[in-house]
């Protein structure tokens, strides 16, 4: 609903505008790139997640994210851990909002214990790697703020260029910068700036490959710490779409039988 | 060593499980994981009863076999449980943890065989949790338990999800032996347990509970009508032992847990009724995380419970008027490194307990952790007391599979 009257909003000022301003602008760019990536329900996919140091030595983990599309509202996720092996059947589901606090669950196998937990912990590492938990949520227009900065070909791919300020509270970045190319509207790179403004981590995105003929996924995701040497790549693959899950596969009763 | 009949009777079970699985496997795809563990405890102090060796070596073998079929729709969990220790023959024991198959459908699930169930919201102790036997031998914290006998339905509504129990079967809480450390002054003789049901252990005992969220709110009800899980220690005829008798109770319980960005409040309350005492318990308090402390990746969570008894008789519970402090330290790093350090102080005396665990990942497959439990019991007129020279540390390394 929020997204809808932003829209309204969007298209009431449009007539009256001489010119678009960088925020409309970047709000404009913000929304194709939102739509272009809409109706797809329900996704499922296996990620391998690489930690290298800085002297290079590695370490690895194997997980699988289905995720859930909400109307309105911020996704829901399911995520489960099949590596390291001591957290073997940990299960975590999240409901994201996009402005309001997520709704979050951790399952603890050797337990068998369900706990509801906080989910403030925006800014912190996910699983020890270089993506925090805000990098890995679910992207909703609202939960920022947006400066068109300029035109940028990177990688022989010519790019948008956005200033991105989160909107929800406990964040770890004062700002993003995104890069969006303009033939599909993905996003190719993001630089994260501390909360000190500078440069922290730089994410890209390789190896896009084309779903279902509208959903552009990026199978490779490297972020590089700029201030700690440290890296993490996200290898996915496996992914599938619309199979058929609902709201009823993402309750958290259903922690108890992931495996 | 000793070997005793509990590890005997182990093996043999294992043998025809593992018989049991080849003959599965052939058919279909199928998966092993699990871990064993070597565990080192250093006590302190000489037992005042037992041999006094302050060492305790004891190892861990804990494997887990899962198989689904029907598009996942059905599954089959087992996940026997083997530990010999070098002390206590009461601790060489052996256990199904698991044994379940599961049936999943759209709304509702069943399973039926041994399994394992996780009531309620505190940290300091579990008042609410019932349905499983404390494997006491294993830990004193209760937190381990063994395998339950049950069936078990789940229906999943709009108004809430609602599980109904029925538990054919009835399993003995496991204490130390007359060689082991944390045990009572006169050995409890679990071959010499009585039941206030003329069915004993046959006794059907029933279960149900609703749980919902509203919100921030999670919230459950749950009743038990069943053998109480834990029995009353009699002294023998010839007063050289204490002897389980296990009564029927009836018991209503729940549990709340609040979430508001950082803070987590929770509470539990039961309610237990049996033919010697009636009585009502709670426990609830607060959790509150500070996340990247100093501008690190660490959090720092503190924990505060109180803990109360209406029974107000220490023999019976150590807690009917205490607190809990506590501090679990997260670091966050690829190692999964951990700590938690926990006092509970009785409000009536300076009776105090004190509890560490760490733990961190070394490589992919390893685990080292460490554990301390230390007592400070003056007051002899609570249940505590005999332990009150059993201070330990514990260091375990578990190797993943």
């Amino acid at each position: 609903m929020r997204k809808f009257i932003l829209l309204l909003t969007l298209i009431a000022v449009m007539p009256f505008a001489q010119a678009e301003t960088a925020e409309e602008k970047g709000l404009a760019i913000a929304i194709e790139s939102d739509n272009r990536d809409k109706g797809w329900s329900d996704s499922y996919a296996e990620m391998k997640m690489v930690l290298r140091n800085r002297h290079g030595k590695e370490s690895s983990r194997q997980i699988r994210v289905t995720n859930l599309e909400m109307d309105g509202d911020g996704d829901k996720g399911l995520t489960v851990f099949d590596t390291p092996r001591d957290v073997k059947g940990t299960a975590f589901l999240s409901y994201s909002h996009s402005l309001l606090p997520d709704e979050q669950w951790i399952f603890l196998p050797a337990l068998k214990r369900v706990k509801r937990i906080s989910s403030s912990n925006k800014s912190g590492p996910f699983m020890g790697s270089e993506f925090a938990y805000e990098d890995i949520s679910s992207f909703e227009v609202e939960k920022y703020s947006y400066t068109y900065l300029r035109d940028e070909t990177i990688d022989g791919i010519e790019c948008f260029v956005s200033e991105l300020r989160p909107q929800y509270k406990h964040s770890g970045y004062t700002k993003t910068h995104v890069w969006i190319d303009k033939a599909e509207y993905r996003i190719q790179r993001i630089d994260f700036y501390d909360r000190k403004d500078s440069l922290l981590k730089i994410q890209r995105f390789t190896d896009y490959k084309l779903y279902l003929d509208q959903y552009w996924r990026a199978h490779t995701q490297t972020m590089e710490n700029q201030q700690n040497g440290k890296s993490t790549t996200l290898y996915w693959n496996d992914f599938q779409f619309k199979t058929g899950l609902t709201e009823k596969d993402f309750e958290k009763n259903d922690l108890k039988r992931q495996r | 060593m000793t070997l005793n009949v509990n590890v005997k009777r182990a093996w043999l079970t294992g043998g025809l499980l593992c018989t049991a699985l080849l003959f599965t496997s052939s058919l279909t795809a199928n998966e092993w994981s699990g871990f064993s563990a070597a565990e080192y405890r250093y006590f302190q102090h000489e037992s005042p009863f037992s041999e006094p060796d302050q060492h305790n070596l004891s190892f861990v073998l804990a494997p887990e076999y899962y198989h689904e079929w029907d598009d996942g729709q059905q599954s089959l969990l087992i996940s026997p449980f083997l530990r010999v220790d070098n002390q206590d023959a009461e601790r060489s024991h052996a256990d199904i943890r698991e044994l379940q198959w599961l049936l999943v459908k759209d709304d509702w699930e069943l399973r039926v065989g041994l399994s394992k169930v996780f009531w309620g919201v505190t940290e300091s102790q579990h008042l609410v949790d019932v349905i499983n036997q404390t494997d006491l031998v294993e830990n004193s914290d209760t937190e381990d338990k063994l395998g339950q006998p049950m069936i078990n339905l789940s229906f999943y509504k709009d108004w809430g999800t609602v599980d109904l129990f029925v538990m054919p079967y009835f399993r003995e809480r496991t204490f130390a032996g007359k060689d082991g450390r944390l045990r009572s002054s006169l050995v409890v003789d679990t071959d010499k347990a009585s039941y206030e049901s003329g069915a004993g252990r046959q006794h059907l005992d029933v279960a149900m509970r609703w749980s919902q969220t509203f919100g921030d709110w999670d919230v459950g009800l749950s009743h038990f009508y069943g053998t109480n899980r834990e029995p009353l220690l009699q002294l023998n005829s010839t007063f050289d032992a204490l002897l389980p008798y296990y009564e029927i109770m009836h018991q209503s319980g729940v549990d709340i847990q609040y979430t508001n960005e950082s803070w987590l409040w929770k509470l539990e309350a039961i309610r237990r009724d049996t033919t010697s005492d009636t009585f009502t318990a709670l426990t609830g308090g607060v959790e509150y995380t500070f996340y990247g402390v100093f501008d690190s990746d660490i959090d720092v969570g503190v924990i505060s419970e109180y803990l109360f008894d209406d029974r107000n008789d220490e023999l019976q519970t150590p807690f009917e008027n205490d607190i809990m402090l506590g501090s679990r330290i997260t670091w966050n790093d690829e190692q999964s490194t951990e700590l938690l350090i926990g006092m509970i102080q009785d409000l009536d005396s300076s009776d105090a307990s004190w509890n560490i665990e760490a733990s961190r990942r070394l490589g992919d497959r390893w685990k080292v952790s460490l554990e301390g439990r230390f007592f400070s019991i003056r007051n002899n007129d609570t249940a505590l007391y005999s332990i009150r020279d059993d201070d330990y540390l514990q260091l375990e390394f578990a190797r993943y599979f």
